[in-house]
């Protein structure tokens, strides 16, 4: 399969020789846009527009761009994907859009969707205009639980919709895993923020920072004081490994590592690298830690490669940054000594009766997510260990929805986190409206 | 290898490659970069009488009409002739003619409507011992506005006139030079015949405004804010000149008379098709002042690898090769039919024939084919317009192919027979059968 984009981005020095800011998808200059862009065939019933989760009109917003009509082209993202900036960057554009661009079938190369957006959205937020505004006041309160990308997406369309939007945030940012849970260098010159305040600049929307459900408020609470409650907090959980030694020093949490190094909080880097894992966040935090000092980071997966939730472009990228990528290997036991630890036993999945010991200073565990009901949401169904939600995203309880990963169903993509924002809040407006 | 020799209104030249008339021709060190480059002959940049040449203006002379990718389609320019002094122009032709004997080297020229003006730079031009003169009456700028170029070319009784007159005082071969400004272009031609024309040469350039800048609010080429229109010409204008050759080709009065084609030639397809209309060679500006004088190469191998596929050892065996073929709508066979044929194999499914068709035609190609994305040509509705093949962007993908029997969207009888307009019984002025 053809990699969508040159892999590894460009890594320049700055000019006392310290690696400045890492961008993986670097931005297109103004002539790379205007020749992508007339490689579109602005097709007909786009398989990219279909392929997208927020249903992007991709062939329109790439004419935009040919006739230097960049707002205009980024108008055309954002009225579909509020996120349109930060999507452009995380999405798995080559198992989305551009793998399904026409022009793969006659040389296994697609338009660059999503660098062309990126080229559309930039140009939006240097601009700085502001596109959308509150709709006429309806008098009716909404209550989101989670600044991340479902939670702004539905609080950006019932702002637009007329209705009063609180979004109660349990950290002191908001932005959800955009903001804390993807790469530094996959969200390069602070745009999850720009992005954000962008969202919120439409007005209308009150941010409660550090108010988190099931310990600053409950469920009942937002219920009896909004009109309707939107649940899109995410997964609070860390999934453990369950093997012995999990708890010796230098055993870490992914998505701990990457949050901090988004934070700007010192976060330590071993020499010798494990990474357990297979999916997006593993491969986030073995490039971080190559890029932040590790001299040798391996990612170990269970399975086989073709069945790690990672994408080949995501793979790509970890090994254009030395990154090993093992496979085929169950971990057994963290070995440790003095209490830190030391190396990584794994054993074999096709059954033979040996095992593999990876010497490390520092493992890595990046073995998934879970949602934590226990955090105030106790009183909604499950599905699958997840809330349960209906076509139009709500819940069990009358006047609650839900959306983003903490709903059941989703893909745990921060594209589908807003598609079920904007349908969630379509269908807020018409409960409202009964 | 073919032979590509031609003689040209008694001109010989080792190729059918000359440069028109323009900026490239415009001196010595232009004329033997293209001699070198391997051009058959060059028609010198058109000179004016004695006395202080004209002046250019200081600001562009040029506009450009991009297509994909910034490649030049169209071009205009509101340059005039030649603005050096006649001795050093004649003084370098002389030269250069001396030194390139096997090339063609024509001269044009553009002097007041006066016999006196003409039978003068005649006998200048003669001393340098070139081989012809082309007339130019088709500049449509700036000269025409002082009774020059197209002024002249667009009275015919005018054409007449002054190429009498250079018959009369000069032994040289005289191609006349026409504008395509003009609603019939048979009318100069014929004039041009009557004068006494060794040849003509088409087209010259078109009225035309190149662009609008829409903050200045004025048109470019802009000189100081104002703008004037200029000559177009370039790949865009290739079919209005091929249509003028062939119309002069098989017109009863100037069948037969040399025609030097020009008007968009880029490539040696686009000469062959010139010349199978009828052109004895043609000539080139814009792609030389594009892409340099060494596309010739291009063209001497394109056209002698072409001719040698096709078994043709001198261009005389297929100049006017396409013209038994060119006639009137009234000749067309009404009892022939075509149908889309879509190669599968081929589609990449961008769906641009299926919109083309259903927004702006018959309604003949699907969508969708149960449930699936499918483009499929419906013969009861396709009438055979070649509107998708014209339209899809990969090559041979859609063909049109003859049918022989009933055409499900007429039921009638077609592809047995030939009948035409001139007796199709809807026809109010028809002939009787025969």
């Amino acid at each position: 399969m053809a990699l969508a984009g040159q892999v590894g981005g460009n890594c320049p020095k700055g000019a006392n020789g310290s690696p400045i800011e890492f961008d993986l998808h670097a931005p297109l200059t103004g002539h790379q846009a205007r020749v992508e862009a007339e490689r579109c065939y602005y097709c007909y019933d786009a398989p990219c527009t279909t392929a997208c989760p927020t249903s992007i009109d991709i062939p329109l917003f790439i004419r935009q761009i040919s006739t230097g009509n960049e707002l205009g082209a980024a108008k055309t993202i954002l009225d579909s994907n509020i996120m349109g900036a930060m999507c452009a960057r995380v999405c798995p554009t080559e198992q989305l859009c551009e793998q399904a661009c026409v022009r793969n079938t006659a040389e296994d190369k697609p338009v660059t969707i999503g660098l062309l957006q990126r080229h559309a959205t930039d140009a939006l937020f240097d601009d700085g205009r502001q596109l959308y505004g509150v709709g006429a006041p309806t008098g009716k309160t909404v209550a989101i639980v989670g600044a991340g990308p479902a939670g702004l997406a539905c609080g950006h369309a019932l702002a637009r919709l007329g209705h009063a939007v609180t979004i109660f945030e349990g950290r002191a940012k908001s932005g959800g895993l955009n903001e804390y849970g993807i790469a530094a260098y996959k969200a390069a010159g602070g745009i999850a923020a720009r992005e954000v305040d962008y969202i919120l600049g439409v007005g209308g929307i009150e941010v409660k920072h550090d108010t988190r459900l099931g310990r600053d408020i409950s469920l009942d609470l937002l219920r009896s004081q909004f009109d309707a409650v939107f649940l899109g907090m995410g997964l609070g959980g860390v999934n453990a490994v369950g093997i012995p030694g999990e708890g010796l020093a230098g055993v870490e949490d992914a998505v701990g590592f990457i949050a901090a190094l988004r934070q700007g909080v010192p976060a330590p880097v071993g020499r010798r690298v494990v990474v357990i894992g297979g999916g997006m966040t593993a491969i986030d935090v073995a490039v971080q830690a190559r890029l932040t000092g590790a001299e040798d980071v391996t990612i170990v997966y269970r399975g086989a490669e073709s069945a790690m939730k990672a994408s080949p472009y995501e793979r790509e990228v970890a090994r254009s940054r030395d990154v090993r990528i093992k496979t085929g290997l169950r971990p057994k036991a963290i070995v440790g000594e003095g209490g830190r630890v030391m190396a990584v036993e794994f054993a074999y999945a096709d059954g033979r009766d040996e095992t593999c010991v990876i010497p490390a200073d520092q493992v890595f565990k990046a073995v998934g997510q879970s949602f934590l009901a226990g955090d105030g949401a106790s009183a909604l169904a499950l599905d699958g260990g997840r809330i349960a939600v209906d076509a139009g995203r709500a819940t069990s309880l009358p006047g609650v929805f839900a959306g983003g990963d903490c709903a059941a169903g989703g893909q745990d993509l921060t594209v589908a986190a807003v598609e079920d924002g904007k349908i969630a809040a379509l269908s807020i407006d018409s409960y409202l409206r009964a | 290898m073919a032979d590509l020799t031609t003689t040209f209104a008694g001109i010989k030249s080792p190729n059918p490659f000359w440069l028109a008339s323009a900026p490239p021709t415009d001196k010595a060190y232009n004329v033997i970069r293209a001699y070198q480059a391997g051009w058959g002959g060059v028609v010198w940049k058109t000179l004016g009488e004695a006395g202080p040449p004209v002046v250019n203006v200081n600001g562009p002379r040029y506009g450009a009409l991009h297509g994909a990718d910034r490649r030049v389609i169209g071009f205009n320019n509101i340059e005039l002739i030649t603005d050096r002094p006649l001795e050093l122009n004649l003084q370098e032709i002389k030269q250069v003619k001396r030194d390139w004997k096997d090339r063609a080297l024509v001269v044009s020229l553009m002097v007041p409507c006066e016999e006196e003006a003409w039978k003068a730079i005649l006998k200048q031009v003669e001393e340098t011992e070139a081989d012809g003169v082309e007339l130019n009456f088709g500049c449509p700028h700036g000269m025409s506005e002082r009774g020059m170029g197209s002024a002249v070319g667009q009275v015919p009784d005018y054409v007449e006139m002054v190429t009498r007159w250079c018959k009369q005082h000069s032994r040289m071969p005289v191609i006349v030079k026409l504008t395509p400004n003009i609603s019939d272009i048979r009318a100069p031609a014929r004039a041009a015949k009557r004068g006494g024309a060794d040849a003509v040469s088409l087209i010259n350039t078109i009225n035309s405004i190149i662009g609008v800048d829409l903050d200045a609010m004025t048109i470019a080429p802009s000189t100081d804010g104002k703008g004037t229109h200029g000559g177009y010409c370039g790949p865009a204008v290739k079919p209005i000149a091929m249509n003028m050759v062939a119309e002069i080709a098989r017109d009863a009065e100037t069948r037969g008379i040399p025609i030097s084609g020009i008007g968009g030639v880029t490539t040696w397809r686009d000469a062959a098709e010139f010349m199978t209309l009828g052109a004895g060679n043609v000539q080139v500006c814009t792609a030389a002042m594009v892409y340099g004088f060494r596309i010739v190469e291009e063209m001497i191998t394109g056209l002698s690898e072409w001719m040698d596929g096709k078994g043709h050892t001198s261009t005389a065996d297929f100049i006017g090769g396409a013209i038994p073929n060119v006639t009137d709508w009234q000749y067309l066979n009404l009892d022939y039919a075509v149908k889309a044929r879509i190669d599968q194999d081929k589609c990449i499914s961008c769906g641009r024939c299926h919109i083309a068709c259903e927004d702006t035609s018959h309604q003949a190609i699907t969508a969708m084919v149960d449930g699936k994305r499918r483009f499929e040509v419906i013969d009861e509705e396709c009438v055979g317009c070649n509107l998708c093949a014209s339209v899809c962007p990969v090559e041979d993908c859609i063909t049109m192919e003859p049918i022989t029997g009933l055409d499900p969207r007429t039921g009638r009888e077609v592809g047995r027979s030939y009948s035409n307009w001139t007796t199709h019984p809807n026809n109010p002025n028809r002939k009787a059968a025969e």
